[in-house]
């Protein structure tokens, strides 16, 4: 067998993983392996601007596709400009595949320059990481990485190079096969529990489901609905969990949480069987734990055991891959029905609307903007959020509906994560029309890849929220800082300006009237479009569970807040 | 309540460093740590004390094995088990109280493994918490140096920590295996 460099090996590993294409950024240590990357032309590399950008959009294709993505950079600063990036993955679970070249070997541990000790750093906020130290190595390394990102609970893998490993010469031997002694991703499901669960099931009276990321990352969603339609139980999402079952499917209350519906929030602290499937139990989408639903059975559905009784005491813990176990259960139980239930939260629901709707005012707001879209591209297409109250109105009001039709930050809540993962999600679905919903703060963090946009002819529609603050943090200033706003109004450039200079299309819009044309003419235009929303300045998310409040405790106005 | 985790680690580069970080991290308290070789090559053990309720014991060994070095781990405090640790204690004598503290030596079983004109270096193997009473009983003397090595632990019997069988998964399959397109469907293929 002819003998290839360590960058040969790179490449050609990439392949066998199915990975097309790399974000990436070069620098001094990875030169190697650029330098082999032209006889490579099966792997697409799309050069960023920025490395935590390669980070976001990696993960942005990702969450769009289901597949593994995949993000380059160089040593030192190169490598910790991916952290963010990496530990946005790590909190949401996403499948990537994090690649950075470090100091030759000799330089290694001796502060050489652009030398950072990246491995020690992505330690806590990765799956696994290694350090490759022979070129040898490279090929078993790579396919260890991705089936570990890929199976079981998802996560990012990252794989640290020394510069000379990938000029070593080494045979490219690519493993058939695959063992890990100390990783089991494919559990074995528990019948006793499965049994524990449908005495549960069968028992209780005011049953409800938390849907969460894993539905979608299981491809659960067929499961999930018959699994809800036979057992008659109502379901709600968490953030990520929305679009695990369609907005208007009879048994679907929309989503839970600190800015979920009062109706949800008020069912999920009612239930006396709370079924959460594939997720976390978070402090935002469950509010103070203690005070959750104290009476409640908890059947807890996960891959990662260390999930169960981790925030909250699960009755019946289920490991296991989420439709694996909903496959089985389904089979289990004979229909059954909760009416009187199902009617007490369609009460609350007819009662509280009005919290959870687009105001009825003149001025512009993010809320009738977000809900135009979302009337406009319908469900297939992918609708990308930055971090803060648009995209808790994105949650709310843009009906999503469809798995991987929404992508944003979740657990790490990452501002500046929008631009770069709308690339990315534009990469892995071609053919789908990619909207990111940007905050005028977020996409001030990260809009340097516009530039990157062009470059690979991306069409991302960007829709501005621009009100001239930090919405969020300025919400929170008012309702629990007494009004004292401390560093959240900040000054913007001509966005329209900014757009043209880059040389993409770029509108401004300041009345509602103009909402629809302009939504329009951007969906019809090839490429990127960027649309600068002025929106009036200091609107509120509503309901909300104020941090560190149960559920039961939703409030929908500020005098309510003021009140507590 | 304290619990004596011992864990089956691959023997790589880091792996102390895994462990400590998410102890860290998740903000459990490592009372003793005790790494060593095992009967296997490419395996260590480590053994921790662990101080908290049964949650915290079993938060932490969920947690441990999140980690993909970690192969077993198991919670001897829930099973009969032979729990040792080894403590050299340098105690300042002289001839008038040297009698005293050789005596102290031979009730608990101990030696002494040095003695000078001014000084006994007592080892003892044994439980920690009699290693507790020898340092107790030893409290009258002025005690120079004393190290303890951390807790080990063995289940008592014929049982033992052992090394799952882990089934060979078939590279070609894993994608299809997780709900994702078998690599055979991917865009890519060089052969």
């Amino acid at each position: 067998m002819k003998k290839i460099t360590g960058a040969d090996i790179v490449l050609e590993s990439l392949k066998k993983i199915g990975i097309d294409t790399v974000f990436g950024y070069p620098g001094g240590v990875v030169l190697p392996l650029y330098d082999r990357w032209p006889s490579h032309p099966e792997v697409r590399h799309i050069l960023v601007r920025h490395e935590q950008g390669a980070g976001h959009a990696a993960e942005g294709y990702a969450k769009a596709s289901g597949r593994l993505g995949c993000a380059l950079a160089t040593s030192g600063p190169g490598a910790t400009n991916l952290v963010t990036a990496i530990t946005d993955a790590m909190m949401d679970s996403i499948p990537v595949l994090f690649i950075t070249g470090n100091v030759a070997r000799n330089l290694l541990g001796r502060d050489g320059f652009q030398e950072a000790d990246i491995t020690g750093i992505t330690m806590p906020i990765t799956k696994h990481n290694y350090l490759v130290m022979r070129a040898e190595d490279i090929a078993p390394t790579f396919a260890e990485a991705a089936y570990i990102a890929t199976t079981g609970r998802p996560g990012p893998v990252h794989i640290d190079i020394p510069k000379d490993v990938f000029i070593e010469e080494a045979d490219f031997e690519w493993p058939e096969q695959i063992s890990i002694r100390g990783y089991e991703p494919f559990p074995f499901i528990n019948e006793d529990e499965i049994k524990n669960a449908v005495q549960l099931i069968r028992r209780a009276e005011r049953p409800i489901i938390f849907a969460g990321h894993g539905i979608i990352q299981a491809d659960a969603s067929k499961e999930l609905m018959e699994f809800a339609e036979k057992s008659g139980t109502p379901v709600l999402n968490t953030l990520l969990g929305l679009g695990s079952i369609p907005q208007d499917h009879v048994l679907s209350y929309g989503m839970m949480g600190m800015h979920g519906s009062y109706w949800a929030n008020h069912a999920a602290s009612n239930a006396d069987l709370i079924i959460g499937l594939g997720m976390r139990m978070d402090d935002r989408a469950l509010g103070r734990f203690a005070d959750l639903n104290p009476t409640a059975n908890v059947i807890h559905v996960d891959i990662d055991p260390a999930e169960h009784n981790k925030n909250i005491i699960t009755t019946t813990p289920i490991v296991g891959n989420v439709r694996e176990v909903l496959k089985i259960l389904i089979t289990q139980f004979e229909p059954l029905s909760h009416i009187d239930w199902i009617h007490w939260i369609d009460e609350l629901r007819r009662d509280h609307k009005d919290s959870f709707k687009v105001p009825e005012v003149d001025e512009l707001t993010p809320q009738y903007i977000e809900s135009r879209i979302a009337e406009k591209i319908g469900n297939e297409g992918v609708v990308v959020t930055g971090v803060g109250q648009h995209q808790m109105w994105a949650a709310q009001l843009m009906n999503i509906s469809r798995p991987r039709q929404l992508i944003t930050s979740g657990g790490l809540g990452t501002m500046g994560f929008e631009v770069p993962a709308a690339l990315g999600a534009q990469v892995a679905e071609p053919n789908r029309t990619v909207w990111t919903i940007c905050g005028d703060g977020g996409f001030q963090m990260t809009n340097q890849e516009i530039a990157t946009m062009i470059d690979e002819n991306l069409p991302v529609k960007m829709a501005i929220m621009n009100n001239g603050f930090l919405g969020m943090v300025r919400q929170w200033q008012e309702l629990f800082y007494g009004n004292n706003y401390v560093s959240v109004n900040m000054s913007q450039p001509d966005f329209v300006k900014l757009g043209e200079a880059y040389g993409i299309k770029s509108l401004r819009v300041s009345n509602k009237s103009e909402v629809d044309d302009v939504i329009i003419e951007a969906n019809n235009h090839p490429g990127p479009v960027l649309i600068d929303f002025q929106v009036e300045t200091e609107g509120n998310v509503w309901p909300m569970v104020p941090a560190g409040a149960a559920l039961s405790e939703t409030v929908e106005t500020s005098d309510q807040v003021k009140a507590l | 309540m304290k619990h004596t985790l011992a864990a089956l680690v691959e023997n790589h580069p880091g792996v102390l460093n895994r462990v400590a970080s998410l102890f860290r991290r998740r903000g459990f308290n490592i009372e003793s740590l005790a790494v060593g070789t095992t009967e296997q090559e490419g395996i260590s053990r480590m053994t921790f004390v662990v101080e908290g309720d049964d949650n915290v014991g079993e938060q932490v060994e969920k947690q441990l094995y999140k980690l993909i070095d970690i192969i077993q781990v198991s919670d001897l405090s829930r099973e009969e088990s032979i729990v040792r640790e080894i403590a050299l204690i340098k105690v300042r004598s002289e001839k008038n109280n040297r009698r005293d503290i050789l005596d102290l030596v031979e009730i608990f079983r101990a030696q002494a493994v040095d003695i000078t004109e001014y000084s006994v270096v007592i080892q003892l193997v044994a439980h920690p918490e009699t290693v507790d009473s020898l340092l107790e009983n030893l409290a009258a003397y002025p005690i120079i140096e004393m190290v303890r090595t951390g807790r080990i632990a063995m289940l008592r019997g014929p049982q033992a920590i052992s090394v799952p069988t882990t089934e060979p998964v078939e590279v070609a399959r894993f994608h299809q295996a997780s709900g994702r397109r078998p690599e055979g469907e991917l865009p890519y293929i060089s052969e």
